[in-house]
């Protein structure tokens, strides 16, 4: 591997909310680099600070220490238009549908933001119709139903395949998914990430999901990453940390996650 | 929005409280297109006439034709009203404490007959047990005010001749004469009486309930968008913009509002405050509890995965605000904005009060009516119609647009349904 | 053959909506539950579990109503009891109930003490707080809590410790069933585990005799019960052992259930997962036949003419499909 397939990395990127007696360090001096087209998986329970990672990373917050590169170069997005840049790059799908969208935006005025992004706002509206049409299509909803509707008129399952909907319009490089099938059923989370690994083949983008969840990260992921109190503890290729985890909290963890063909060991809490 | 509002006028509070609103302004501007006179217009000599139709005297009397209606209770409601129950109560407590009758003699709705007894037995010089100097004057004026009410001539009009000055007969009013009103040129109905300066109190109340409100909603809308903007800007910006903005929210918090109000009124002077001024300077003093709560509320939704949403759709700062913040809390805000109405309305009254409302020359206001009826003593004359009405307006105001808003509330904030 | 203690008879609830349209979110739904077992109920959201939770203590209020059907805990007939009895001789004394967000019960103002003495006075009007001290000290020794916990105000417990607190609570009578709506879904898998092992240790030690555990993690579900029940639409559509239903499931409804389970063990990185399509049927209009011949890919015509039965292959094991087991399980293997 030569440094030009890292698409992401980060030199002691650090977090730490309030100040004095009341300082919460989030991120606590990380170092990561993700390879392009890999896909990646970041695993910590609730307070790990993988939620904060996540936003640093998307640069909805502001880094405290550290740096983070983008294909190899700093990252610099200090002003509206150098984060309108790199937004066309790295997107994400949140956890929560129902609180992802504004409530009093129709559909198609989310789907339209996408094509603007991208640069097509002045393209003829049929032409702008024809892409919306083929975003849905991709995730199985049909757009001409969908166009005077708002999105909590939907259920959560097509409320997540709008947003990668969304996905497929702005084709970004990175992908960062924030817990996104915790919130929808076992059956729909099939289709949820059936599509999001579709949807990575299409546009050759790099996944990485943040998640509570180790099989998920498991089932998915090339490369895992393991979170604990802000720092990362374990990472390496799926197989390696999930079968063969080498830190205990990463074996805490799989030991505590109720399995199928191994006895759940409830003696050791 | 259909349906918000459809919900909205489910709710029964909100039909109450929407309804006497709307009564009250549609009052305010229906009223002046049928009686178009103006509300400080002085039109009574002498102060707090009582509430009713006042008829000129005089046209009464020239008016051209008179009819003879046969009436026969006229006579004895004549009498009545000159010759009242406590009147006739008195004679009797005379009487029988002279002796001159047992109690239970005498039939009291008997007037003639009471009358006669009257005139034939009374004598000033006779005292009863208890009775003080004021009760024998009282006497002597009764009797005095007696003579000619069983009279049934009529009265007679008389003018002084031209050149010798005499007065001369020219008719006789019969007491079974009438006049019909409507030929009447001059009569003034007076619904609510006339305040201190003689001014009708009806077209006067009126006119400031109009201003009234108008001030409620100038200074409701100049505390709303103060309080939205810095609330807003505080809230989503954050960092050192917020500690400003919460320092100055934070003094205006300590320092109460209405002594705030007090002062800077005062330091204006009478001569400029209008209404509009006044309305200004309560919206300046009443954006704080605003400001705070849309921050707070702000606050809760800048990290909001639908706002986290719209910045990575390349949205600007001032888009985010107006279509992903205030959306959400636009309920709240028109909440505010008629409680703010509301206080300001209450604010005003409270200044006018004092002496520091509007200059009282140009047009009448809730408060000054307060004011003028205050510094002229009519709550202690027991001249109600100077006061309570306004009291009334006041209270209907306020209470049917907390009604609004307890409605709104309940459909705006689903855990409060039933 | 052991005792039953929680016996549910065809029921039926349903919930009226402000426009008057009733949902049967609960429609003759029957189940068992023997001493010492414990059953599991799995589905999709919305599908009626959470309902029938709240079903089975005969304690109804708006916008839920009770239409139908029979509730028989340890041989007491509990349908059509008046609430206020069922509050105080059935809630707590005979039956438990913990809904996943049972920590936020805790009073932020008040120890926990005081939130135990409020449970058991409820009941036991009598009882002195000292005798009340006493015993929750001694429940809360026997299922492995600090007893410090008791003297602490809600705040400065953790939620795992908060949601165990109010579970040691809930049984402090010794309910002889602990009905359970996703006690651990809002926490930390470590979290999760603490409190699964109370639950389990409640019915090792004897403190309730049956248990009903309502999750839509079938990982966990197949580790806590001894038999699980899938709901479909407000119907039962399978139920069996944990064991039978996970790897042996006969309907296609709950095949692909157990088709999307996610576990981190070796071997099952990237498998392909049982994906449904659609959505499950409105019941405000449920469809007359199966309800999911929508969203079944061996659905007939027949499927949707006339509604389908649970049929009973042999003691407690059942399915609601009118394709035959033995066609079902050819229809599985040539898939493979």
């Amino acid at each position: 591997m030569n440094s030009d397939s890292i698409i992401l990395s980060g030199k002691g990127v650090t977090k730490v909310f309030g100040f004095g007696s009341r300082k919460t360090v989030a991120v606590d001096h990380v170092d990561f680099s993700f390879r392009q087209g890999e896909v990646i998986s970041i695993v910590g329970e609730s307070g790990s600070g993988k939620t904060t990672l996540a936003k640093l990373l998307l640069g909805l917050e502001s880094l405290t220490e550290g740096t983070i590169y983008f294909e190899g170069q700093q990252r610099d997005i200090r002003s509206h238009r150098q984060k309108r840049e790199y937004w066309k790059n790295i997107q994400a799908i949140f956890q929560d549908p129902f609180s992802a969208y504004n409530m009093f935006r129709r559909i198609d005025a989310v789907l339209l933001d996408c094509i603007q992004m991208r640069g097509g706002g002045r393209l003829p509206y049929e032409q702008k119709v024809a892409m919306m049409r083929e975003a849905c299509s991709f995730v199985n909803l049909k757009f001409d139903e969908l166009t005077n509707k708002y999105p909590f008129e939907l259920s959560g399952g097509q409320q997540q395949r709008l947003m990668i909907a969304r996905v497929f319009l702005l084709k970004p490089k990175i992908l960062l998914a924030d817990e996104p099938t915790s919130m929808i059923d076992a059956c729909s989370r099939a289709t949820i990430l059936d599509m999001l690994m579709a949807l990575r083949a299409e546009i050759g983008m790099t996944p990485i999901f943040i998640t509570h969840d180790i099989g998920l990260a498991y089932y998915v992921s090339d490369t895992v990453y393991i979170m604990e109190h802000g720092r990362f503890v374990e990472s390496g290729s799926a197989d390696e940390v999930i079968l063969r985890p080498k830190e205990p909290y990463t074996r805490r963890l799989l030991n505590d996650v109720p399995k199928l063909h191994e006895e759940w060991d409830l003696s050791t809490v | 929005m259909k349906q918000m509002l459809g919900q909205i006028f489910r709710s029964g509070r909100f039909r109450l409280g929407f309804g006497i609103f709307a009564a009250i302004v549609l009052t305010v501007l229906i009223y002046p297109l049928v009686i178009n006179d103006p509300p400080l217009e002085i039109v009574s000599r002498g102060t707090f006439l009582a509430p009713g139709i006042y008829v000129s005297v005089y046209d009464s009397v020239t008016a051209s034709t008179r009819y003879t209606l046969i009436i026969d209770e006229a006579a004895a409601r004549r009498i009545g009203s000159r010759l009242t129950a406590d009147d006739r109560a008195a004679m009797q407590e005379w009487l029988v404490g002279t002796e001159i009758v047992e109690e239970g003699e005498l039939n009291l709705d008997d007037t003639a007959a009471l009358l006669e007894l009257w005139h034939s037995s009374f004598d000033p010089a006779v005292r009863i047990p208890g009775m003080t100097n004021a009760d024998r004057n009282y006497y002597i004026r009764l009797t005095a005010s007696l003579d000619g009410l069983l009279a049934t001539e009529g009265a007679i009009v008389a003018a002084p001749n031209a050149t010798t000055g005499e007065l001369e007969e020219q008719g006789v009013i019969e007491q079974t004469d009438y006049v019909n009103l409507s030929e009447v040129p001059n009569f003034r109905v007076l619904p609510l009486g006339t305040d201190n300066f003689g001014r009708d109190v009806l077209t006067e109340l009126v006119s400031a309930t109009g201003v009234s409100l108008i001030i409620g909603l100038v200074a409701g809308i100049v505390a709303t968008t103060i309080g939205l903007i810095l609330g807003l800007v505080s809230g989503y910006v954050g960092g050192v913009v917020d500690d400003i903005i919460v320092f100055i929210t934070n003094l205006f918090t300590v320092i109460p509002s209405f002594v705030l109000l007090i002062l800077i009124s005062f330091s204006i002077g009478q001569e400029q405050r209008g209404a509009f001024t006044v309305a200004v300077v309560i919206g300046l003093t009443s954006w704080v509890w605003t400001a705070r709560a849309v921050r707070a509320q702000v606050i809760s939704l800048r990290n909001r995965d639908h706002v986290s949403l719209s910045k990575l759709s390349g949205h600007s700062i001032a888009y985010i605000l107006a279509m992903d913040i205030l959306p959400y809390i636009a309920s709240y805000v028109v909440m505010a904005l008629i409680l703010q109405i509301s206080s300001g309305i209450l604010a005003e009254a409270g200044l006018s009060i004092l002496g520091l409302g509007p200059r009282t020359t140009e047009v009448p206001t809730l408060g000054l009516m307060m004011n003028w009826a205050l510094i002229y003593q009519a709550h202690i004359f027991g001249k109600w119609w100077a006061y309570f009405p306004v009291i009334l307006v006041i209270a209907l105001i306020s209470f049917s647009l907390n009604l609004m808003n307890t409605g709104l509330d309940r459909v705006f904030n689903p855990t409060l349904r039933e | 053959m052991a005792k039953t203690v929680l016996e549910v008879r065809e029921l039926t609830t349903r919930y009226i909506t402000r426009f008057r349209e009733s949902i049967y979110a609960v429609d003759h739904v029957s189940l068992k539950v023997d001493e010492g077992r414990s059953l599991g109920i799995a589905g999709e959201s919305g599908c009626g579990k959470s309902t029938l939770a709240l079903s089975l203590m005969g304690y109804y209020f708006p916008p839920l109503y009770y239409t139908s059907g029979q509730i028989i805990v340890d041989e007491r007939n509990i349908t059509g009891m008046d609430p206020d009895d069922v509050r105080k001789t059935i809630l707590g004394n005979e039956v438990s109930y913990i809904p996943q967000a049972a920590m936020n019960a805790l009073n932020p103002t008040r120890r926990v003490i005081n939130f135990i003495e409020d449970v058991i006075q409820a009941h036991r009007p009598e009882t002195t707080k000292r005798e009340i001290y006493d015993m929750a000290r001694e429940r809360f020794e026997l299922l492995g809590l600090p007893p410090e916990v008791l003297e602490k105000f809600p705040v400065e417990l953790s939620g795992g410790m908060k949601q165990r607190t109010v579970i040691a609570t809930s049984v402090i009578l010794s309910p002889k069933v602990l009905v359970a709506d996703e006690p651990s879904s809002a926490l930390d898998v470590t979290s999760q585990k603490m409190v699964i092992k109370m639950v389990m240790d409640l019915m090792e030690k004897g403190i309730i005799k049956a248990l009903v555990f309502i999750t839509h993690e079938l990982p966990l579900l197949y580790n806590v019960t001894d038999d699980i029940m899938v709901m479909y639409a407000g119907q039962v559509v399978e139920r069996g052992t944990a064991q039978e239903t996970v790897f042996d499931p006969i309907h296609p409804y709950t095949r692909a259930l157990m088709g999307s389970i996610i576990v981190p063990e070796a071997g099952l990185r990237g498998v392909k997962l049982a994906a449904i399509p659609g959505t499950p049927p409105n019941l405000k209009r449920p469809p007359s036949g199966c309800r999911f011949a929508e969203r079944c890919k061996y659905a007939m015509p027949e499927c949707r003419a006339a509604s389908v039965d649970l049929h009973e292959t042999k003691a407690g094991r059942a399915y609601r499909c009118i394709i035959p087991e033995e066609d079902l399980r050819r229809l599985y293997k040539n898939e493979q």
